[in-house]
């Protein structure tokens, strides 16, 4: 793969979404997002092929000169994001075309829109151009929450456009404030710069608590909560996928370009990740239907993700990614299992449903693997992220985030034999009580799943257990990305030729 | 100076704004802070110390930084098209000082 075509990626998605907003037929819009989809999938591993062994790849938009131009750079961090992120895109997919979501018309162009923006900001070298890629991956989010047009949605899509254009506008300060003392927002000309200087240090602040909220780190995570559970399920599972993880990603490279991983300020990252981690964890306990259950255990899991970047040290840093990667899958494979039972069964409130292991075994052993890797349990992929993140907060001797991280592995797993208890093993629903105003969910006897509504999550779920028993792959490829991290040296040499 | 006392006062506005009830008074609001945000980016390029972009009369070295405005222009499309969106949304709907029955 050539870095010439590294733009390619982000341009492709969009161009075939301008395309698809004229054509008629929903056939041919479902076949062009799939197949836009595999193919930024193929990109991806191309990719990671490509920038395995440290490689960096970096391209000037435009052809203008280092220094003026935006750069494109891939190295192996944007590279498994990529992948993850593409074969995310077509998975959702799959799963709306499965439900007949993606028959609405502007259903296609918008998440290949969605996608590209995601493509860029994790490619892009240039601070600014990654607040312009992240507000190309919000506008079409607006639309997607907002399209079935329900009340409720309509209620979430207020908050969260409300919500993200504020972060937005605060990203946007920051930048400027980043511009006005260092004159350039090109990442390679400012790495380290955030060390040297407590006044970049600030601007460089600003851009990174923006990037929290968009993250939800605790205390700025209440508007993910109100939000997520109204989309429906396949969009829950693509949001879940792409949106906070672009925020951790940019933590990820700012504070270790920017930063230069700079020790100082890494207590208030594990004071913070130790709060998201707990309290996350403990909305959960209190919910009762299985979407926003989920949601809540996204919260605690960004901590445990960003856990990584506020040890800052090898292993911490490869663990984190690790992490990062699994939870991508691992979640929206929890999303779109439980979606499969909301969209057969037209309930996802823990006291309508029941007995669902018995009726659909295959769907509950696909739930059953993806809650347990989401726990932390052999053989899965969450068991060996979670031992490795543990394994690097030890040996750095943080041991209240141990102790956090431990515990709420426990809650976790409770959380998650509460859906499991409520849903799958529960009583059959009886006739629901009258207090919610709902027309009482009726089942007839001859329902079950259909095997192609349940394909999506089960591709993820073995995935998630071929990434714990190969966890090797995934663990050397996550190492050679934090080696990135660490010695930024490769990545500004790409970036500013010199 | 005008800049940034501009910026405070907008700022300020802004805020104001955004804690009202009503989506239209915080669509507004927005439009505000955006505009304090636009002016900030502008201020980034150096304003005092540089003179007209005019071709020929003033020297490259004082003449003023074409990149903060660029960056205006694109964060005032942007923001624009957010804007139209919301409006759509205070438009649709009902209030929202009334919670769910649920």
């Amino acid at each position: 793969m050539t870095a010439a075509l590294l733009p390619l990626i982000a341009a492709g998605p969009l161009l075939v979404a301008a395309l698809l907003v004229l054509v008629r037929p929903p056939i041919v819009r479902r076949v062009l997002l799939l197949a836009t989809s595999a193919a930024a999938l193929t990109a991806g591993i191309l990719l990671i092929r490509t920038t395995r062994d440290g490689s960096i790849l970096s391209h000037n938009v435009g052809a203008w000169p280092n220094g003026i131009a935006i750069p494109f750079v891939a190295d192996t961090l944007s590279a498994l994001m990529i992948t993850t992120t593409a074969l995310l895109t077509l998975v959702c997919s799959a799963y709306a075309a499965a439900t007949a979501e993606d028959e609405a018309r502007y259903f296609a162009p918008l998440v290949l829109v969605l996608s590209a923006g995601v493509y860029g900001a994790l490619l892009t070298g240039d601070l600014f151009n990654l607040f312009v890629f992240i507000e190309v991956m919000l506008l079409p989010s607006y639309g997607l929450l907002a399209m079935a047009g329900a009340l409720t949605r309509l209620r979430a899509g207020r908050l969260y456009v409300t919500v993200n254009l504020l972060t937005s506008t605060i990203f946007l300060a920051g930048v400027a404030l980043v511009y006005g003392v260092t004159g350039t927002v090109n990442l390679g000309e400012l790495a380290g710069a955030a060390k040297d200087s407590p006044l970049v240090a600030a601007a460089v602040g600003t851009v990174l608590v923006a990037l929290s909220v968009k993250a939800a780190v605790v205390p700025v995570h209440g508007w993910l909560t109100r939000t997520y559970p109204s989309a429906s399920p396949a969009v829950t599972a693509l949001f879940s996928g792409l949106h906070t993880k672009v925020a951790i990603y940019a933590i990820y490279r700012l504070y270790a370009l920017l930063f230069d991983g700079d020790a100082t300020y890494l207590w208030i990252g594990v004071a913070v990740v130790s709060a998201t981690m707990l309290i996350g964890v403990l909305g959960a306990v209190g919910e009762d239907t299985t979407r926003s259950i989920l949601v809540f255990h996204m919260i605690s899991q960004i901590g445990y993700i960003l856990l990584g970047a506020a040890l800052f040290t090898t292993l911490g840093l490869t663990a984190g990614i690790f992490y990062l990667i699994h939870h991508m899958i691992v979640k929206a494979s929890l999303f779109l299992s439980t979606g499969a039972i909301e969209h057969t069964y037209g309930s996802n409130r823990l006291d309508r449903l029941g007995d669902i292991a018995r009726r659909e075994p295959l769907l509950a052993l696909v739930f059953m693997g993806a809650a347990l890797s989401l726990a932390g349990l052999p053989p899965f992929s969450g068991f060996v992220a979670k031992l490795t993140l543990v394994t690097a907060a030890v040996d750095d001797g943080q041991w209240i985030a141990v102790a956090v991280a431990v515990a709420v592995s426990l809650i976790t797993l409770m959380s998650m034999l509460k859906i499991w208890g409520g849903a799958f093993w529960g009583p059959p629903p009886e006739e629901p009580p009258e207090k919610h105003g709902d027309s009482p969910v009726t089942i007839a006897t001859g329902v079950r799943v259909r095997p192609v509504v349940l394909a999506p999550a089960l591709v993820l779920t073995a995935t998630t257990l071929g990434l714990g028993l190969g966890a090797q792959v995934l663990l050397e490829l996550s190492a050679q990305a934090a080696a990135g991290l660490l010695d930024t040296t490769g990545y500004v040499q790409a970036v500013i030729g010199r | 100076m005008t800049l940034a006392i501009c910026i405070g006062v907008l700022v300020a506005g802004g805020v104001y704004l955004m804690l009202q009830r009503g989506m239209v008074r915080i669509v507004l609001g927005f439009v505000l802070l955006g505009h304090a945000v636009n002016l900030l980016l502008m201020a980034a390029g150096g304003t005092a110390r540089r003179d007209q972009p005019l071709m020929d009369l003033v020297s490259p070295r004082t003449a003023a930084d074409p990149l903060p405005q660029a960056f205006v222009l694109t964060a005032i499309v942007i923001a624009f098209a957010i804007t139209v969106y919301m409006l759509t949304l205070a438009a649709t709907g009902g209030g929202d000082d009334t919670e769910d029955a649920s």
